[in-house]
């Protein structure tokens, strides 16, 4: 495989990594855990294709799964920010939720336990660069961290999360900015599974796969820095592009290989233990 | 303008059955600094949190400038010239000066934060009012006196001409809060009005122009700094005569501070620590290399500010941290490695800093606490002899009187000074040779500081030897026979309490003298 080609599959492979990567980031940062990731994906990457599918427009396709991420992202917000509940706790209940409600609608409008019928995606061209969310996807990081670092939301997210007494002190309004920093950790993080399902032309039972679990790992791997965070999903997306290269290699079992992406995340996570940074006030319910 | 600036009358709060303000008022007037003073639990911080827009008042008008401002919120109270200092901090950590002095009313350039203005103006407010800060350092990395700084900055980028101060000396070294006082005079001078939060009566004297005395929720005086003295002040507190166990400034430099103190008799060596080093989680060395000696019938006064590693030798001496290096020794026994309950046999007892984390489990009973680490010598077959436990919670009760005189509230519903006293009940009520005590009137009201000093006294006399650690210096200089400053997790002197004096001291906190110096 040339090096180009080996290339452009790690971006395409990173994309739903950076969306959701992304996503949590702004939550974590704003003091709600992560653990949603996955399910506001997989509600994203349902939403996505039921739009497609209704409207036979991709376009409608992304706004549909954004909408979806978003309405789950509200959800845990009101959970744990309106009703004060374990994010911990919340964010399994949002994932299993998830998986259920996608089993049983696509149950009930396509008689389907495992897939949906085709729907209507982007022309992606041989390189897959043709879709508009491969460029999204890769945006999203620099976007994060202007939005952290160069606006004054920004600063506030950052409050919300360190010391959400202190930004309330000085009359910030703490609820609110995690209630929008949720809402945007769930638009983004569907975006990320709009993408799987789009590109698949599909949507299929659980077709997150764990992606979203990997993220909240690069997020901590990534320190809760945008930029870091972007480049373990890089890092965990080569891995898995190794891993698809080396299937099929003689000598190595496929299981060892599939290992590969998993092995890494734990080894990177491994080493930071110990001098982890994260935001102080993280899964804190402010007061 | 003739108006006070601020005017509060007849204001109640209730939290729940706990009445925190009756009928209080307050009345300040244009251009001073005046000092709210009373027991912890008298109502003082309820009363500004109603005045900063915190929490509303049940009853009662707060006028500001002389508009009614009743029941206001914080943004109201920031917009009309209100700031408030909070005792802990509100600043965020990873954040750098001028964005935490901007947050919430940050500059724009367009839809972007002028991070550039924002560092131009806050330093231009640094030049204007002296307080010195470097204003693109993290906050993380300022020292305790820079942070306080940056908080009263953060008030005044906001144009507050009304400053409240809730206990803002208690983590500051002398000379940080001598410079405290230059900036509030200052500011004072500028027609600013300033209300201090305290319960320090020699900084009441230092600084305030008038006193406003709270006690039991409600204001019981106003008085003029210059015409009343210290001890008038703690009359007026606690509603009797008290015995000012931590000296005024003048009292304590002059002969005589020491003359309650017997000369200590050489007595057996009962602590010995050698070359101790601890680190933190982060494996940093918090206490390094540290060596002293404790004998029967001395206190050993550990001063300093705050988190030089005082906390972490307590700990390690009392078991509670790993010691990295070095060894402790009790009445001759190696207790370098043994297990909590090993020391407390050896004869260790610990008064912690921090009663609510380490000292009782709050939802327990007074009598359960009183028996905590004991449950052994309180049991009958494996379980716990209820009877035993309240016969002996009834006697330390008595003994070191608490209040309310039974055994069975839980410990959450005393008073912060009546906590304490279950904690020093417990540890100086059984029998030990090493009494730890770490700032052992932390937050306690005056009456029960002289309590608590006459056990201290009491315990020496004893024979006991007691480390005693203070982020009061003043308490220090009144009870140690030997004192030493740690600063960097060393000893930077160590020196007879004879010799000691703030202003001898002072240095040694902030590092400006070095050992060789002493």
């Amino acid at each position: 495989m040339n090096p180009f080609d080996f290339i452009t599959q790690t971006l395409r492979i990173a994309v739903p990594y950076l969306f959701a990567a992304s996503g949590g980031l702004v939550a974590e940062r704003a003091g709600i855990v992560s653990l949603t990731l996955e399910g506001f994906m997989l509600s994203g990457a349902f939403s996505a294709t039921l739009g497609s599918y209704y409207s036979g427009s991709a376009v409608i396709g992304v706004l549909a799964g954004a909408a979806g991420g978003l309405l789950f992202g509200l959800l845990h917000g009101i959970a744990t920010v309106r009703f004060r509940a374990d994010q911990v706790v919340s964010g399994i209940a949002v994932n299993l939720l998830v998986i259920g409600l996608t089993q049983v609608i696509l149950m009930l409008l396509f008689d389907s336990s495992s897939n949906s019928p085709r729907v209507e995606g982007f022309q992606a061209g041989l390189s897959g660069f043709g879709d508009p969310l491969v460029w999204m996807g890769l945006a999203s990081v620099p976007v994060v961290a202007f939005l952290l670092y160069r606006t004054p939301f920004g600063l506030r997210i950052q409050a919300a999360g360190e010391h959400p007494e202190a930004a309330a002190s000085v009359g910030i309004n703490v609820r609110f900015v995690r209630y929008v920093a949720v809402a945007i950790s769930g638009v983004l993080a569907g975006l990320g599974g709009v993408y799987l399902a789009l590109d698949q032309h599909q949507f299929t039972n659980n077709m997150t796969a764990g992606r979203g679990f990997i993220a909240i790992a690069a997020v901590i791997f990534g320190r809760w820095n945008p930029w870091l965070a972007g480049g373990a999903c890089l890092l965990f997306a080569t891995a898995e592009t190794l891993q698809i290269q080396l299937q099929g290699v003689g000598g190595i079992p496929s299981q060892f290989i599939g290992m590969i992406p998993y092995v890494l995340t734990i080894v990177a996570l491994a080493g930071l233990m110990g001098r982890a940074v994260a935001p102080a006030a993280l899964g804190r319910a402010e007061d | 303008m003739s108006a006070h600036p601020i005017r509060m009358a007849g204001i109640d709060k209730s939290f729940g059955p706990v009445r925190a303000n009756r009928a209080a008022s307050l009345d300040v007037a244009p251009g001073e600094i005046h000092a709210l003073v009373g027991e912890n639990g008298a109502g003082k911080s309820t009363l500004m949190k109603i005045l900063g827009g915190l929490v509303e008042p049940d009853a009662g008008t707060v006028e500001v400038n002389g508009r009614d401002v009743t029941g206001w919120s914080t943004s109201d109270a920031i917009a009309n010239g209100v700031g408030v200092v909070h005792q802990h901090f509100m600043l965020v950590p990873t954040l750098t000066v001028a964005e935490n002095v901007v947050l919430g009313n940050e500059p724009r350039r367009g839809m972007l934060f002028d991070r550039t203005r924002a560092l131009t103006d806050v330093n231009a407010l640094i030049q204007k009012t002296g307080l010195v800060v470097p204003a693109d350092r993290r906050v993380s990395e300022l020292s305790v006196g820079e942070a306080q700084r940056v908080e009263i900055l953060k008030t005044l980028y906001r144009g507050a001409k009304i400053l409240i101060l809730d206990e803002p000396t208690a983590v500051l070294s002398p000379p940080d809060v001598r410079e405290l006082w230059t900036v509030l005079r200052k500011l004072r001078d500028d027609g600013g009005t300033i209300v201090l939060i305290t319960h320090r009566l020699d900084e009441v004297i230092d600084i305030s122009d008038t006193i406003t005395v709270m006690r039991a929720g409600a204001t019981v005086g106003r008085m003029t700094t210059s015409e009343t003295t210290p001890a008038e002040i703690a009359k007026a507190m606690v509603g009797r005569d008290v015995a000012l166990s931590v000296p005024g400034r003048e009292t304590i430099s002059g002969p005589g501070a020491t003359a309650d103190r017997p000369s200590s008799a050489a007595g057996a060596l009962l602590l010995e620590v050698r070359d101790l080093s601890v680190s933190d989680s982060r494996r940093i060395r918090v206490v390094d290399g540290v060596t002293f000696s404790i004998r029967a019938g001395e206190v050993l006064g550990i001063a300093g500010v705050e988190g030089n590693g005082q906390t972490e030798i307590v700990e390690a001496i009392a078991g509670l941290r790993d010691i990295a290096a070095g060894s402790v020794v009790v009445s001759g026994h190696d207790v370098t490695r043994a297990t909590v309950k090993d020391r407390r046999a050896a004869g260790i007892a610990h008064v912690p800093e921090d009663r609510h984390r380490r000292g009782l489990i709050l939802e327990y009973s007074i009598a359960e606490n009183l028996v905590l680490g004991a449950q052994d010598e309180f049991s009958k077959r494996g379980s716990l002899d209820g009877a035993r436990i309240d016969a002996h919670a009834r006697e330390q009760i008595a003994k070191f009187d608490v209040r309310p005189s039974t055994p069975a509230p839980a410990a959450r519903t005393l008073s912060g000074g009546n906590q304490q006293k279950v904690v020093i009940a417990r540890e100086m009520g059984r029998s030990f040779t090493v009494l730890l005590a770490a700032q052992p009137t932390r937050g306690v009201d005056v009456g029960a500081i002289e309590f608590i000093h006459r056990q201290i006294r009491e315990a020496r006399d004893a024979g006991k030897a007691i480390l005693l650690v203070s982020a009061e210096l003043n308490e220090v200089l009144a009870l140690a026979d030997t004192v030493a400053v740690m600063y960097r997790g060393k000893f930077a002197v160590t020196m007879p309490a004879s010799d000691a004096t703030p202003e001898v001291l002072g240095p040694y906190m902030t590092g400006g003298n070095s050992r060789d110096a002493a």
